[in-house]
């Protein structure tokens, strides 16, 4: 004896998927289907069996470190200054002969692209020069110059704290239509150079050392327009 | 890459990344494997945060599960190619009664049992038992009718229900 009711209707009233007056109904069938009972049965033993073993898989802390907003940015930013301090070791053994340049073009490439992860782009989230240049007072031992140049088309959109080269930097973020362009600066006791750039993995670079500090811009965005923030920032 | 204003990316950090552990719990069944999952999940997020502007309100875990689901799908069609190797014609359609002896207690019975049923067995029963979807949450995320999330369901639990009872048989 085959009840054609078992297929269909018995596993919506199990889910809870029958409106009441379907429920109901079905619910007089049960009265008299005993095949339908047990199978209601061995549905409920399912489910308390797979509740009681835990198959649920939470999200590993490395995942969550990944994806979640830094929402303590210091103990972040000792994470990734030891994490960066051994990159950059490794680095320096594995390519001792390798253009200088490079490397660092490469680190803040690579800061750049982390940064574009949901929540990573910028610890202090304004368009106001007066907001971002005080967050960065007490985080960082240097004062990097913070202005808005919306109304030469790169508005400010906030900034974020990096390491580079294994030291506490700043990273300012601007927009350039549809990009984003981060500008990080460092400390650097050395005379002014002009800029000089490059392209790595279709992004582009501008280097220069201006008034103590080394500046260096990374984005997507084209390399004339690199140059033109460049000039706006050596002002 | 799309840039989110401020408001939009609180909005995303709001809705959207509280379901970090469904996305995760999906691809973890989907892909079977802890590394793949949490690379798929990581890479759902991003895609998650490019469309999000495309994104008008509803259900953000469906949403979002939507986009883990048809991440993970790409990822075992571009193994699939590479090994052409298709698990679900050639594999064990249900765990062998030695492995789900030696499987022993309840979690490995059934996490055995519910790794060996295809995926398309598989999620409906992840979403519905672990992650407690709707029918019509599930519709939304697999893109199946309402009518099909309730058949396969029924096909899920009765070959889950299968294996499991092999290994009481012997």
């Amino acid at each position: 004896m085959s009840c054609n009711r078992t297929e269909t209707l018995l596993h919506a009233y199990f889910d809870n998927e029958l409106d009441p007056g379907g429920a109901a109904e079905f619910e007089r069938h049960l009265e008299q289907c005993p095949e339908c009972v047990d199978a209601l049965d061995a549905l409920h033993r399912l489910r308390s069996s797979i509740g009681a073993a835990q198959l649920y898989q939470k999200a590993p802390g490395s995942l969550r470190r990944k994806v979640l907003p830094a929402r303590t940015p210091w103990r972040w930013l000792a994470a990734a200054a030891a994490l960066l301090l051994c990159v950059y070791t490794g680095w320096q053994i594995a390519s001792s002969h390798r253009d200088d340049q490079t490397v660092l073009a490469e680190e803040l490439v690579d800061a750049h692209l982390r940064s574009l992860q949901p929540g990573h782009l910028t610890d202090v989230v304004s368009s106001d020069q007066h907001t971002v240049k005080p967050w960065f007072a007490g985080k960082l031992d240097f004062s990097p110059p913070v202005r808005d140049f919306a109304a030469d088309g790169f508005p400010l959109q906030g900034g974020r704290l990096e390491v580079v080269r294994g030291r506490a930097s700043a990273a300012l973020v601007y927009g350039r239509r549809k990009h984003l362009v981060s500008v990080f600066i460092w400390p650097m006791a050395a005379k002014d150079t002009d800029p000089r750039s490059g392209s790595l993995q279709g992004y582009q670079w501008v280097e220069w050392r201006h008034a103590g500090m080394e500046f260096c811009t990374v984005s997507d965005a084209s390399r004339s327009e690199l140059e033109t923030l460049q000039a706006l920032l050596a002002k | 890459m799309s840039n989110l204003d401020p408001q939009e990316k609180a909005r995303f950090e709001r809705l959207v990344i509280p379901h970090l552990d469904a996305a995760f719990n999906l691809a973890r069944w989907l892909l079977r494997s802890g590394v793949d999952a949490e690379d798929a999940a990581q890479e759902a997020m991003l895609r998650a945060y490019r469309f999000f502007s495309g994104f008008h309100g509803g259900d953000a875990r469906a949403w979002l599960l939507q986009i883990v689901r048809n991440t993970c799908y790409g990822r075992l069609d571009r193994v699939k190619n590479m090994t052409e190797f298709d698990e679900e014609l050639h594999g064990p359609s249900s765990p062998t009664p030695e492995a789900l002896a030696i499987a022993g207690d309840n979690r490995e019975r059934l996490a055995l049992a519910l790794r060996s049923l295809p995926p398309r067995y598989r999620e409906v029963i992840v979403l519905r038992e672990l992650e407690g979807c709707s029918y019509k949450e599930i519709a939304t995320i697999t893109s199946i009718p309402i009518g099909t999330v309730m058949s396969t369901l029924s096909r899920a639990r009765a070959q889950l229900q299968m294996s499991l009872s092999e290994k009481a048989s012997t």
